[in-house]
């Protein structure tokens, strides 16, 4: 079937999309996105967070039919060009990333997170980010990546 | 494979009618696992979740009616409140992106022992509203529940909604597992006040092949609750009747040895559950009865 989708604002259409496919194999495989990444394809992991309609979700846990006429926001739509969010910068200068693999799925969530809750304390840092799974920084340093993102935030730096 | 998406409930049900094998599909996130393992490879999805009617929330009589496709952050978000037993199951499903997708009609559908929200509809006396072409029926949520993963839909039918009583008083959910988030209950209990009806719902999760009603402990929590009086004047319950409402609770299941936990442990941490759950719910009973005759006076 053919899925036509908005990602990261442009207009974009699928060809041959197998109907039991998830949004997350359709990035990846069909439309040249694979900053959202596959890891365990069962929404334990969290690698593949993207917004639907402005909502975090596991791509690979959404059909790609039911993305047909919707908005999805990737990892990828989150810098302008070079030029990364908060976010991501944060990420870098927290030296939260280390093989990078949860990383788009974690910067995602984390996005997320601050625009809905500007200052988060430490427990609201945890809850929101109990979905994405790290296997190498043993969390501390995202702990920090998300307070500094935070105030970089409130320090007027504007989030995309 | 045919990927379907009717835009109304009408729809969805005339082509449930005539093909009953497709798979409905609302937050996907217990089917497109399911599609992701090679477990399950139907004809065809019917997607929900671009029908408005199925994602809404109102009151109908002194019910509220959560449509079947409101998705746990929203019941959480808005209906908090209201049904606060519904809500504390909700938080404790998945992660945030898990509760942004999925559903308590989902939850329904899959009828695993150990969905969360189970004991608390259970506890809740809700009512699973179901539809087909050939009408609306009423399921009692104690009769919805067949067997491991099977439940009372006509394969023609879909769920519609559940419909729940606004709380009157406390209720608590709880549950056992090996970490604060994304688990599969070990075990689980939700427990509902009803001052109103003189008794009190409880209800038993993933200690059993279907949720259960613990009806040995409602019965003689009630008892003990109108002899002494303690509705009217509520006064902290005696240790003894905690105790023996948690063991009560915990005859109620038959449970299994597997991988997430013994029968044996099931067992005993049923009774702690079900002790402390009521503890809290029966605290806050007992709080507000003191505000409100304060407020009286
Ligand atoms: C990582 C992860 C963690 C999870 N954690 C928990 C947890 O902690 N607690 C818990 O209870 N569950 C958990 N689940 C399971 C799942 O999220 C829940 O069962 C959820 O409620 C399913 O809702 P859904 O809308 O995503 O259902 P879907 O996957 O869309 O559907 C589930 C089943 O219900 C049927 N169905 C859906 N809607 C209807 C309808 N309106 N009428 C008839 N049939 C329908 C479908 O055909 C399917 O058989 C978890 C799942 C994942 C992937
Ligand atoms: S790949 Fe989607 S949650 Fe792991
Ligand atoms: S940096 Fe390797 S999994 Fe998180």
């Amino acid at each position: 079937m053919r899925v036509n989708v908005t990602i990261n604002g442009d207009q974009r259409q699928a060809d041959d999309v197998w109907e039991g496919e998830s949004l997350l194999y359709m990035l990846r495989e069909r439309l040249g996105l694979p900053g959202s990444k596959n890891a365990c394809e069962q929404g334990e992991c969290g690698s593949c967070t993207v917004y639907l309609d402005d909502v975090p979700v596991c791509a690979c846990l959404v059909a790609a039919g039911q993305c047909q006429g919707r908005e999805v926001r990737t990892v990828e739509g989150l810098a302008a060009g070079d030029d990364l969010d908060p976010v991501q910068r944060s990420f870098v200068e927290a030296g939260a990333v280390q093989c990078g693999f949860c990383t788009p799925g974690l910067v995602v969530a984390a996005h997320d997170l601050l625009r809905r809750v500007p200052e988060p304390s430490d427990p609201e840092i945890r809850e929101a980010l109990a979905g994405n799974l790290c296997r190498c920084t043993g969390y501390e340093k995202i702990l920090d990546a998300v307070r500094l993102a935070a105030t970089r935030q409130a320090s007027g730096a504007e989030a995309r | 494979m045919d990927f379907l998406i009717p835009s109304t409930f009408a729809e969805a049900l005339a082509i449930k009618a005539e093909r009953p094998e497709v798979v409905p599909i609302a937050g996907g996130t217990d089917v497109m696992v399911e599609l992701n393992f090679d477990h399950r490879r139907p004809t065809a999805l019917l997607d929900l979740t671009r029908i408005a009617e199925l994602t809404e929330w109102a009151p109908s009589e002194n019910l509220l009616r959560v449509g079947a496709g409101v998705p746990y952050v929203r019941i959480i978000d808005e209906l908090g409140d209201r049904l606060p037993g519904l809500a504390m199951a909700s938080r404790t499903v998945g992660s945030p992106q898990i509760r942004n997708r999925g559903t308590v009609g989902g939850n329904l559908g899959a009828a695993s022992p150990a969905g969360d929200t189970h004991p608390v509809l259970l506890a809740c006396d809700a009512q699973v509203e179901v539809a087909s072409v050939r009408g609306t029926r009423m399921i009692p949520a104690a009769e919805f529940y067949l067997g491991v993963k099977r439940n009372a839909l006509e394969p023609d039918e879909l769920i519609a909604a559940v419909h729940l009583a606004p709380a009157a008083a406390p209720q608590q959910f709880s549950k056992v597992g090996t970490r604060n988030a994304m688990v599969i209950a070990v075990c689980s209990f939700a427990v509902a006040l009803h001052p109103e009806q003189g008794r009190v719902g409880a209800a038993v999760g993933s200690a059993a092949p279907t949720p259960r009603r613990a009806l040995a402990a409602e019965e003689f929590l009630a008892g003990e609750l109108s002899d002494a009086g303690l509705w009217e004047s509520p006064k902290p319950l005696l240790d003894s009747v905690r105790r023996r409402f948690g063991e009560l609770a915990a005859e109620a299941a038959s449970p299994i040895d597997d991988v997430r936990g013994t029968a044996a442990y099931r067992r005993h941490a049923l009774a702690v559950l079900a002790r402390r759950t009521l503890g809290w719910a029966w605290q806050d009973y007992c709080g507000t009865g003191e505000t409100r005759s304060q407020s009286c006076a």
